[in-house]
C-alpha cells in the first residue's frame, strides 16, 4: 500500500502497520496512532462527522511530513493515511504507523506526524450532532511556517 | 483569461459551489481573484485573514500570479485528523 493516502475506504492500521516494520529486520520498535471519531464534542452529541480534503493537495502534504520526518530522524520509516467522506462514531479518520531501530525515534514521529497533520493538511470535518451541523476549522494552513514546525517538533519531543 | 476557482469546507457553503470558472485581467494575481469574489459574494471576506490559497494544488501566496488555465484554491482553516 501506498506511504501516505487520502482514500474514502475504511483504514487498515495493521496492513500500514506491517509495511512500514515489515522490510526492516533492524526495526525495534513500530508506535502507531489511530485518530477515531469521538461522540463528544464542545458539550455536543456527534452523531457523525464528514471528511472533505482538496486531494492532490492533502496528498502532497503527506507526503511533505514524510520528507519532515525523514529529515528529523533518518532512521524512521513513517506511513500516514487520512480517511475522507462520512465517518461513523468509533471509526478511524487517520492511521500512523513509524518504525525504527530505536523507540524513542518511533514515539517522536509518530507524534510529530499527527501534530503536522492537524497544522497544514488541507483536509476539513463538518461535524453533525444532535441539534445541527457545524464546519470545524482549526489552523491556517501554511508548511513553510517554521513557528508551526517548531512547536510540532516541541512537543514530538516532549 | 480564464482560471478555475476551488473553494472547500464553509468557503464552499458559502459561495454556493465548489468550482467556479472566473475571467480574470492578464496580470492577474491569486489576491486579484479572491478580491473579485468577494465583490461578488462579500460573505467570503471575512476569510481574508485566516484562509490559505494554493494554485495548482501547490501552496501558494496572494501574490503569486495566475495564468491562463490554472486552479486557484481558497482553503478555510483546516481541521483535518
Amino acid at each position: 500500500m501506498p506511504q501516505v493516502a487520502v482514500t474514502s475506504a475504511p483504514l487498515d492500521l495493521q496492513a500500514l502497520t506491517r509495511d512500514v516494520a515489515g522490510p526492516g529486520a533492524g526495526d525495534g520498535a513500530v508506535v502507531t496512532f489511530a485518530g477515531l471519531v469521538r461522540d463528544h464534542n464542545q458539550g455536543r452529541r456527534v452523531r457523525f462527522l464528514e471528511y472533505e480534503a482538496y486531494e492532490p493537495l492533502a496528498v502532497r502534504a503527506l507526503a511533505r511530513i514524510v520528507d519532515e520526518v525523514r529529515a528529523a530522524w533518518p532512521d524512521v520509516r513513517v506511513g500516514l493515511h487520512h480517511r475522507i467522506g462520512r465517518l461513523e462514531i468509533g471509526e478511524a479518520s487517520v492511521i500512523i504507523a513509524a518504525a525504527s531501530p530505536h523507540r524513542s525515534h518511533a514515539f517522536a514521529a509518530c507524534r510529530y506526524a499527527i501534530e503536522r497533520v492537524k497544522q497544514m493538511v488541507p483536509i476539513w470535518k463538518r461535524e453533525y450532532f444532535e441539534g445541527g451541523d457545524t464546519w470545524l476549522e482549526g489552523a491556517t494552513a501554511d508548511p513553510d511556517d517554521e513557528q508551526a514546525k517548531q512547536e510540532a517538533y516541541r512537543i514530538a519531543c516532549a | 483569461m480564464r482560471v478555475t476557482v476551488r473553494l472547500f469546507a464553509r468557503l464552499r457553503d458559502l459561495a454556493g459551489a465548489g468550482e467556479l470558472l472566473r475571467d480574470v485581467p492578464d496580470a492577474a494575481t491569486v489576491g486579484t481573484v479572491w478580491r473579485s469574489l468577494t465583490v461578488e459574494m462579500p460573505a467570503l471576506a471575512a476569510y481574508e485573514s485566516t484562509m490559505s490559497v494554493a494554485v495548482n494544488a501547490e501552496y501558494a501566496r496572494m501574490t503569486a500570479s495566475v495564468h491562463d488555465g490554472d486552479e486557484v484554491a481558497f482553503l478555510p482553516p483546516v481541521s483535518g485528523g
